[in-house]
């Protein structure tokens, strides 16, 4: 009995903390476009995150930002460079940009990486067809905190 | 031709080291040492959002650029010496070839690349020169159209453009082509796809910068077709276009229609100015 009000107890102050994962269209921003909770429920993991924002299959964040500690080749200039970006930001306001920039910046290029709906002509990711049912974001509610982890490293020396 | 090739590497050494290298460099082009071509002028006023524009070799390595200075390197001719046999070839229920009524493509047509798409007072219509094209084959030869983008239709624009080389861009954006010319507009404008890019987004707002190895050009189209050293072969305006909204993970538009001769009418006139190089040599 004790157990279970244990378990009860911690099943609720989960649910508060953490309703994991966030679905893409129950994100809560803040007036100024950050995101106060991790989107999945759990920790990011930063090592992962690097992987994600150099992977074109992924987040390929280098194809628009310089960062310099990645070994990606041709890094991009569209964006700013993401060297020491988290003495810049918290990490509340980096989850924003990467989840929807442009809850941050309006009318910024960057592409929402943890949004679904609102789009012109949605296709079947790069086949040039029409999208079947419901998009999946660019990202998932952890590849974001992986990469939200990631940016949080990046402070300069 | 070595000569040339070194001269111009030079130059794009000191380009790269005085670190103007992201933006258009300052090449010129000349081809075949005679045909100068302007990559360069003021924008167009109907253009708000440029104050100059630049032809897409200024972007391009220097051994791309020099590919297309000489016609014996551009390797778009071998298209434009298939296509002029075509034109000298009897095809089609009418017993004619398109020298029967045109004679000789580099006299009949010169001009014509510079001032298309352009409205057609008898069919009613804005024309690309592909849909102009096809006309000329299905109503005067009783041929056979060509497939929007195959390689007999780019061969064809290609040899079309030939005599046109060198002279300005000048299409017309008023009159009965202004409601298309609008549409054009709207579209470079709008932003597709889950990526959420319009054509302005790179092409207005950020050329001269790299996406990833991508470096990001002012999209212009009087290049047209284009040998591209990525496929190997011409390319078609309206292809480059269903490939560039496909890639914003959206669901793109046809080569021939509506949609995109509007946008073809539109990207074209913002390049007004610029000397007509096709067929271009890009990567």
């Amino acid at each position: 009995m004790r157990l279970s009000t244990l378990t009860l107890a911690m099943t609720l102050a989960a649910g508060v903390a953490y309703a994991n994962p966030v679905a893409p269209g129950d994100v809560s921003y803040t007036e100024y476009g950050a995101i106060e909770a991790s989107l999945s429920g759990a920790p990011g993991d930063a090592v992962n995150g690097a992987s994600v924002a150099s992977s074109r299959a992924m987040g390929n964040c280098v194809a628009c930002h310089k960062v310099s500690s990645l070994d990606a080749a041709f890094q991009g200039e569209v964006g700013p460079s993401l060297d020491g970006v988290a003495d810049r930001w918290s990490e509340s306001e980096l989850r924003g940009i990467v989840a929807n920039a442009k809850k941050t910046y309006e009318g910024t290029i960057m592409p929402s990486f943890y949004k679904i709906s609102g789009f012109v002509r949605p296709g079947d990711a790069f086949t040039g067809k029409a999208a079947q049912g419901e998009l999946d974001p660019l990202l998932s509610a952890q590849q974001i905190e992986d990469v939200v982890a990631f940016l949080m490293t990046l402070k300069a020396q | 031709m070595l000569r040339r090739t070194t001269t111009i590497l030079a130059a794009g050494l000191v380009a790269v080291a005085t670190g103007a290298w992201s933006d258009a460099d300052d090449n010129e082009l000349v081809v075949n040492d005679e045909i100068e071509i302007t990559t360069q002028a003021a924008a167009p006023a109907h253009v708000e959002g440029l104050s100059e524009i630049y032809s897409g070799w200024r972007f391009r390595e220097v051994d791309t650029q020099a590919a297309q200075m000489d016609d014996f390197d551009n390797p778009a001719f071998l298209a434009v010496d298939a296509a002029q046999i075509k034109w000298d070839t009897v095809e089609g229920e009418a017993g004619k070839s398109c020298a029967s009524c045109h004679d000789d493509v580099m006299e009949s047509m010169k001009g014509v690349r510079a001032v298309y798409p352009k409205w057609n007072e008898t069919a009613g219509e804005v024309r690309t020169l592909a849909m102009q094209i096809n006309a000329c084959r299905t109503e005067n030869l009783k041929a056979e159209a060509y497939g929007y983008t195959s390689n007999d239709m780019t061969a064809m624009e290609a040899l079309i453009s030939v005599p046109s080389r060198g002279m300005p861009m000048d299409v017309a954006i008023d009159g009965p082509v202004q409601s298309t010319w609008e549409q054009g507009k709207e579209m470079y404008y709008t932003r597709y796809g889950q990526l959420e890019l319009s054509c302005s987004n790179c092409h207005e707002d950020n050329y001269g910068n790299y996406i990833r190895a991508d470096h990001l050009s002012q999209g212009q189209t009087n290049g047209f077709p284009v040998y591209r050293l990525k496929n190997t072969k011409l390319n078609q305006v309206q292809d480059r276009f269903k490939g560039c909204i496909r890639d914003t993970r959206a669901e793109t538009f046809n080569p021939g229609s509506p949609e995109f001769v509007a946008l073809e009418l539109y990207v074209a006139s913002r390049g007004n100015g610029l000397g007509v190089e096709a067929p271009s040599v890009r990567n």
